[in-house]
């Protein structure tokens, strides 16, 4: 049976989903382990054994970052007792600490994978390329394999509730690559956040100015929708990077998709286009977005929104 | 101090991408353009040289083509360039291009390596942490301000909700957010220096670095394609037509 690591960041002391995915899928591939990142929580051991881990190996950095230190702990280990397979999710945390082990082993990543498995010849992944137009089947030979899979390519279910095994990671003392986290903040966001809305109204350059976005934050409202972007808008300065809808951004999956002035660019069509319903509004009737949307408007951004949220706002 | 800052030239991303048959590569034409988000780490770059009385230095892989993406990241106002284009490296994975900037940027010596958290066209994403890895270097991810002072460098790392402090000694690596500074544009003047500053160009034998050769892509299919649905001309109550929808969609 296949020995396979799954790398589990916890957030506000309970696993991530993107964690839970990846142990659904990893439960159907082989024996798990989980690497539990963050404080111990007797709650998230719990629901680590509910998603099918039979141990767990948990991490505690403290306040040093903690690519460098768990990178090198984790290699040493990987030297021990080698699993055939180390999933990540492709987020912050679980890109550094990849990269840093992968380099530390002398192995490949393979990034932004949407399915994976195990072959006679080694792993084979998934990957959406050209916004999702087509699908690129990559494959490694030289393990331990480090695959980085995006977020919602597994619904995350739970199985028969277990109870993991638990060790701790020992982490080696602070050298040259050491980074320490002096303080954390957190920003105060309004409404629905855009990994669990159901509903997400996102804009783009076509609103024109940073003003207009107040168009589509009002849409949301009424809706209690959650408000995204696209990159050219974030890099214009108009909005929050946290709003980004897209390949370097975040990908999103909601019931429906309002996408209010965008036309549909690659890195943005890859984030938002297995949405349930999409539904554009754009000038540009020769638009990208129009081939993903269940109902296409082609007109104003400014002449349809207003009309729009008074509409939603009647009712 | 010494600024290294890793850039890259693409494809321009307004243009349609080609596939290799074969290989599977990307087809690099010799018109490639500077990533846009690297224009990012060169003003950050910039800024922070300028303030320490330091130089930027370009560091970039892969085929140079006619290197006119190198010459925009030279105008903005870097210092000099060092380019390394070998055949070995076609497509090359993700280790092995920080095993070679890793060499390079040991080569040219460093106090702060900068790069973008990805590239447009492979977005792999962990670059910045394998070249630090391999220059036995912190990373500081991220980032969406930096700061350097007293041989230590700062940074806002960006998170899930917020973001950290995060402070190393240098030398260090930092990779940065679009937005962490606004990139300014090349002047005349700029562009015309530009062509006169120094570009060296390296080979793998030059940086004693032999390429992985672990992966490969071994198939590329199109998607199943999402139809399109209903297009409508705003005739002053498309509105209408999107409260029906969501209507029938339960939402409302």
């Amino acid at each position: 049976m296949a020995n396979i690591w799954v790398f589990v960041e916890q957030a506000n002391g309970a696993p991530s989903t993107l964690g839970l995915e990846l142990l659904t899928k990893a439960r159907t591939m082989g024996d798990v382990t989980a690497l539990l990142l963050g404080e111990a929580a007797a709650d998230s051991m719990k629901v680590i054994g509910e998603y099918g881990a039979s141990s767990v190996i948990h991490i505690d950095t403290g306040d040093r970052l903690p690519s460098a230190p768990t990178a090198a702990a984790l290699a040493a280990k990987v030297g021990a007792g080698a699993p055939d397979l180390i999933l990540f999710g492709q987020a912050y945390n679980d890109r550094d600490i990849a990269g840093r082990l992968a380099a530390r082993l002398g192995v490949g990543v393979l990034s932004n994978a949407t399915d994976v498995r195990l072959t006679d010849n080694g792993v084979e992944t998934e990957h959406e390329v050209f916004g999702g137009a087509q699908i690129a089947t990559a494959e490694a030979t030289q393990g331990p394999f480090i695959v980085l899979i995006r977020p919602k390519s597994f619904v995350a279910e739970p199985a028969e509730a277990s109870t993991p095994s638990m060790s701790i990671l020992e982490l080696p003392d602070p050298g040259a690559s050491e980074a320490t986290v002096t303080d954390s903040m957190v920003e105060e966001r309004e409404g629905p956040q855009l990994g669990e809305a159901a509903i997400i109204v996102s804009g783009g350059r076509g609103l024109g100015s940073a003003e207009a976005y107040a168009l589509v934050e009002s849409v949301a409202k009424p809706l209690r929708a959650a408000t995204g972007a696209t990159r050219a808008i974030v890099d214009a300065g108009w909005v929050p990077y946290a709003k980004q809808v897209g390949q370097t951004g975040k990908t999103v999956k909601p019931d429906v998709y309002i996408a209010c002035g965008i036309s549909g660019a690659m890195q943005h069509l890859v984030g938002m286009k297995d949405s349930g319903t999409i539904i554009a509004i754009n000038k540009d009737p020769d638009a990208p977005i129009f081939s993903v949307a269940d109902l296409g408007v082609v007109g104003d951004v400014h002449q349809v929104l207003p009309k729009l949220i008074e509409a939603l706002e009647t009712r | 101090m010494k600024v290294v800052v890793c850039v890259k030239q693409i494809p321009d991303p307004a243009t349609p991408y080609k596939i290799e048959e074969g290989t599977n590569w990307l087809v690099r034409p010799d018109d490639q353009v500077l990533d846009d988000t690297d224009r990012y780490g060169v003003e950050m770059g910039l800024q922070l040289a300028q303030a320490s009385e330091g130089t930027v230095t370009l560091v970039s892989m892969g085929p140079n083509g006619n290197a006119q993406g190198i010459r925009q990241a030279l105008a903005m106002g870097a210092d000099k360039a060092v380019m390394i284009e070998d055949d070995a490296l076609r497509g090359s994975e993700a280790l092995t291009t920080a095993r070679v900037l890793a060499a390079a940027i040991t080569r040219e010596g460093y106090d702060l390596v900068i790069a973008g958290t990805e590239s447009t066209d492979g977005y792999s994403g962990v670059i910045p942490q394998m070249i630090a890895e391999y220059l036995d270097a912190p990373a500081l991810t991220y980032a969406t301000s930096v700061e350097t002072g007293d041989g230590s460098v700062t940074i806002h790392r960006q998170t899930a909700d917020g973001y950290d402090v995060v402070k190393a000694d240098l030398p260090a690596v930092v990779s940065v957010t679009a937005g962490v500074v606004e990139p300014r544009y090349p002047t005349f003047k700029g562009i015309m220096d530009a062509k006169k500053k120094p570009v060296d160009n390296l080979t793998l034998g030059d940086l004693g670095v032999e390429p992985a050769t672990s992966q490969k892509v071994v198939s590329i299919t199109d998607a199943a394609e999402r139809t399109a649905g209903q297009v409508i001309e705003d005739d002053g109550e498309a509105h209408q037509a999107i409260i029906a929808l969501l209507e029938e969609r339960k939402v409302i």
